[in-house]
């Protein structure tokens, strides 16, 4: 409301039962995606067991859910960091497109590369992607005033378009049938983790998580994202600059979703083609805003969302509920977390 | 408000508080920083929920879940950290949450009658002026005038006179002594004892979150209330001053003009030099153009015209400790070390050091007497003057070769004010340059070796300290040349 940032609320409720308010949120969650499920005619109690048993069941399901956890942790990691820094990257979609389309494109066009070589170009062509696509909204805002909301939301139309373009017409497989590139050369695939399906992307991932809390809380760089965040005009007259701060946070985030987009097309889908993303970019804005900003807090909703998606696989195999309930529940989820978290704060 | 009770994490604010105010009663309510004055107050006006205790009014128990509950029961209150929204004009403000007011009144009769209205209270404002354009002595008119649209029969005034000078200081009290002849009960929160004793019917001391007592002011002195709030004899000795050698420029303004709003430069052609181990003192009524000359000083904002030569580090108090000093969200540790956390010891190897952080924002805590419950504590929940002491230790702990402090003791105690004051002159003995710039001509006067006078963007006069006439002074702030000084404009300033 004003320049105090005094928190002049009341505060009735004992500190406790706020730390307990988000988990609050996740019951009132439940519940209410109890009924939308109930309406679709099946038991809810019945529902909720496939559902846990589809996600986290066996080590099948649980590599299945860290699977889909991987691309939306790396991208909810990245944009932990430009959130904190109060910078709305929203392109994350994009970024991961074009990430996954360099990657990509160097794969094809250099299919003899050495594996270890490969995989190196392939990973820097990933974040270079990512980096470039957020660039162009970072100096769209700098040089020309476009809201970095809204470059960076337009961009994602770009990104996935220019995907569908490069599979249909310069790299179409000439002797495919489907509107895709040719299959990526063996030494393009993510090595894989002791025999597992889990791939190294996986660790790497998981290896995110600790990196980018040290960066926010134990390194100067992150100090300062931190402060242009928090107090733009106090960081500014201890010399802080919040323009070039609030860009890099931006290019470390869109670096990490091009990533996330290179990890996906160098296992999941080994070619370019319409369709290479679930929505990762837009489910990683939630995951990081439902984990608080927090990597820890990321990692947990990385994998909530991901056992939501995997769950409600099993739930519509098993019991014929539509996919869309897991839709439902998710953003009952995230209202209700936040629900939670904003009743705690007065 | 009996026996009132309110914990934080890690603090009790207040503990088993009473307090009475009586229909028509100036109360003066003192405390050092961190006492629990403003949270006893809002717990009043309710923002906070008391954990313990009762609010009556007019003998009846009553409850208040928000604010408004509060502002319908009457109760009006003038925050020490302003609640207006700086996008909106003054009179947008005024009925802000009253939207039938804004229906029915069009601009022009609602200007009028605002105009009117703060007239009647000697309060001189523009309700057209959108609230970032005011300077902060200027915007708390607003909040007061604000309480008195509302109608409140109980009004709370947080440190009110922190940010006026003695001319506007003396205009509020009349306007309280006109309110309270009329049956409004006002409470003063102040840290300025004479101004109290002067002011209120009835004084209540608050120690550590507990009430010491209720007097009279007729029956009391400054000595007797800062024993009642410290709990033991406090000096108010002038300090000493110590000679200087070899003075040599350190800070030099030349011709500095800066463009204000409204055609009219907000400074005009300033042009001062601060040597080392001296301090200079800009005097002036707020919104003269102080803002401006600190933010040019500092280079948050490019002079349109002349230079600003700097020598070595500049420390910089700000006049407005949270859109230039604090950050809320950060803890005290961090905010401590805003500007020293990537020099060494602080960081190694390129990671930040948590732990000789910590060390050594214990040890600005212990030294400048901020009372917080621990370094990690998010400096928003500081009380007012624990708050302004934080600023002051990250600066004044650097060793800096100039240092521009302006309002540097606003909202302090006379126990912090003393201990800051001392720090400056300690500097100064040190060979620091200060800039001094401040609307309380005491500090003015207790610090400083020469003094300019700003007006209207200009340096209007120059003044020796130990030569200085407080009359000629306030005339001069108050934009009338006295004879004697329009004829040694520039000549000091070599
Ligand atoms: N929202 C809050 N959360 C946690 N602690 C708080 C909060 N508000 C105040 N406190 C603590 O309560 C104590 C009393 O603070 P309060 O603001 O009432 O002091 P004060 O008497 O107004 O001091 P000052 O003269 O410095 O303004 C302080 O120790 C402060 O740190
Ligand atoms: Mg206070």
């Amino acid at each position: 409301m004003t320049a105090d940032p005094s928190p002049l609320a009341p505060t009735s409720l004992s500190p406790r039962l706020k730390a307990l308010a988000p988990a609050l949120g996740v019951l009132i969650a439940l519940f209410l995606s109890s009924i939308v499920i109930a309406l679709s005619g099946v038991n809810p109690l019945e529902a909720y067991q496939t559902f846990m048993a589809g996600a986290f069941g066996g080590s099948r399901q649980i590599t299945e859910t860290l699977l889909k956890a991987t691309p939306i942790l790396i991208i909810a990691l990245g944009l932990t960091i430009a959130f904190q820094a109060r910078v709305w990257n929203i392109g994350a979609e994009g970024q991961y497109h074009i990430g996954a389309l360099l990657a990509g494109t160097v794969a094809l066009v250099q299919p003899d590369l050495p594996a270890p070589i490969m995989m190196l170009a392939m990973v820097l062509a990933g974040l270079g992607g990512g980096l470039l696509w957020s660039l162009i909204a970072g100096l769209l805002q700098l040089k020309r005033g476009v809201n970095l909301i809204i470059g960076t939301l337009m961009l994602n139309y770009i990104g996935i378009l220019l995907v569908q373009y490069v599979a249909r017409v310069p790299l179409r497989d000439p002797n495919g049938f489907l509107p895709e590139t040719a299959r990526f050369a063996a030494t393009a695939q993510l090595p894989r983790l002791f025999g597992t399906r889990l791939h190294i992307g996986v660790l790497l991932a998981l290896l995110l998580v600790p990196l980018t809390y040290l960066l926010l809380w134990r390194t100067p760089l992150g100090f300062r994202l931190r402060a242009v965040g928090n107090g733009p005009t106090v960081a500014r007259s201890v010399g802080i600059w919040p323009h070039r701060h609030r860009l890099i946070a931006l290019l470390i985030s869109g670096s990490l979703a091009g990533l996330a987009g290179m990890i996906e097309i160098s296992y999941t889908y080994l070619r370019l083609r319409p369709n290479i993303s679930d929505g990762y970019g837009f489910t990683g804005i939630l995951v990081a805003l439902l984990g608080q900003l927090s990597p820890i807090g990321t990692l947990i909703a990385a994998v909530l969302f991901s056992a939501l998606v995997v769950g409600a696989q099993a739930l519509n195999v098993t019991l014929q509920v539509p996919v869309a309930v897991a839709g439902v529940l998710q953003a009952l989820l995230v209202l209700g977390v936040l629900a939670g978290n904003a009743i705690a704060k007065r | 408000m009996i026996d009132i009770t309110k914990r934080f994490p890690g603090v009790v604010a207040n503990q088993g508080v009473n307090f009475a105010v009586q229909g028509g009663e100036i109360h003066g309510l003192l405390g050092e920083n961190g006492a629990g004055k403003t949270t006893l107050m809002n717990i009043l006006c309710g923002l906070y929920r008391p954990d313990q205790g009762q609010i009556q009014l007019q003998g009846r128990p009553v409850q208040f879940h928000r604010p408004a509950d509060a502002i319908a029961a009457g109760i009006g209150m003038v925050h020490q950290h302003f609640q207006l929204v700086e996008r909106f004009t003054v009179a947008e403000n005024l009925v802000l949450g009253e939207r039938k007011q804004l229906w029915r009144d069009n601009p022009k009769r609602l200007h009028q009658r605002l105009r009117q209205l703060a007239s009647r209270y000697g309060l001189d404002l523009d309700p057209a002026m959108p609230v970032w354009q005011l300077s902060v002595g200027q915007q708390q008119r607003v909040e007061i005038l604000k309480a008195l649209y509302r109608q409140a029969r109980v009004l709370i005034l947080d440190e009110p006179t922190a940010v006026l000078t003695p001319q506007e200081t003396q205009g509020l009290i009349a306007t309280l002594q006109q309110l309270a002849a009329q049956g409004t009960s006002i409470i003063f929160i102040s840290h300025k004892l004479n101004e109290v004793l002067a002011v209120c019917d009835r004084i209540t001391v608050l120690r550590d979150g507990q009430t010491m007592g209720t007097v009279a002011a007729a029956d009391c002195d400054t000595h007797r209330l800062a024993e009642m709030m410290v709990g033991r004899e406090v000096d108010f000795t002038r300090p000493e001053r110590a000679s200087r050698d070899r003075p040599e420029p350190r800070l030099r303004l030349e011709a500095v003009s800066v463009q204000g709003h409204h055609q009219r430069p907000a400074l005009d052609a300033i042009s001062l030099t601060v040597h080392s181990g001296e301090i200079v003192g800009i005097a002036g009524v707020d919104g003269n153009g102080q803002r401006e000359l600190e933010e040019v000083i500092v280079g948050l904002r490019p002079p349109n015209q002349g230079t600003i030569h700097s020598q070595g580090t500049l420390a910089h108090i700000p006049s407005d400790r949270y859109t230039m000093g604090l950050i809320g969200a950060f803890s005290v540790t961090e905010n401590l070390l805003l500007r020293d956390y990537r020099y060494p010891p602080f960081q190694r190897r390129g990671m930040l050091r948590p732990k000789v952080m910590a060390q050594q924002a214990m040890t600005l805590v212990n030294d400048y007497l901020v009372r917080t419950p621990s370094v990690q504590t998010p400096s928003r929940q500081l009380s007012g003057g624990n708050a302004q002491k934080v600023v002051i230790a990250r600066e004044l702990s650097r060793q800096p070769q100039v240092i521009l402090a302006a309002q540097p003791t606003r909202g302090l105690d006379v126990g912090a004010i003393d201990y800051v004051h001392a720090q400056l002159m300690a500097q100064r003995d040190a060979g620091a340059a200060i800039l001094l710039i401040s609307t309380e001509l005491d500090e003015i006067l207790r610090l400083c070796d020469r003094i300019a006078v700003l007006y209207e963007g200009q340096i209007v006069g120059w003044a020796n300290a130990a030569t200085a006439n407080v009359n000629h002074l306030g005339l001069m702030m108050a934009g009338k040349h006295p004879p004697e000084t329009l004829s040694i404009p520039m000549a000091h300033d070599r």
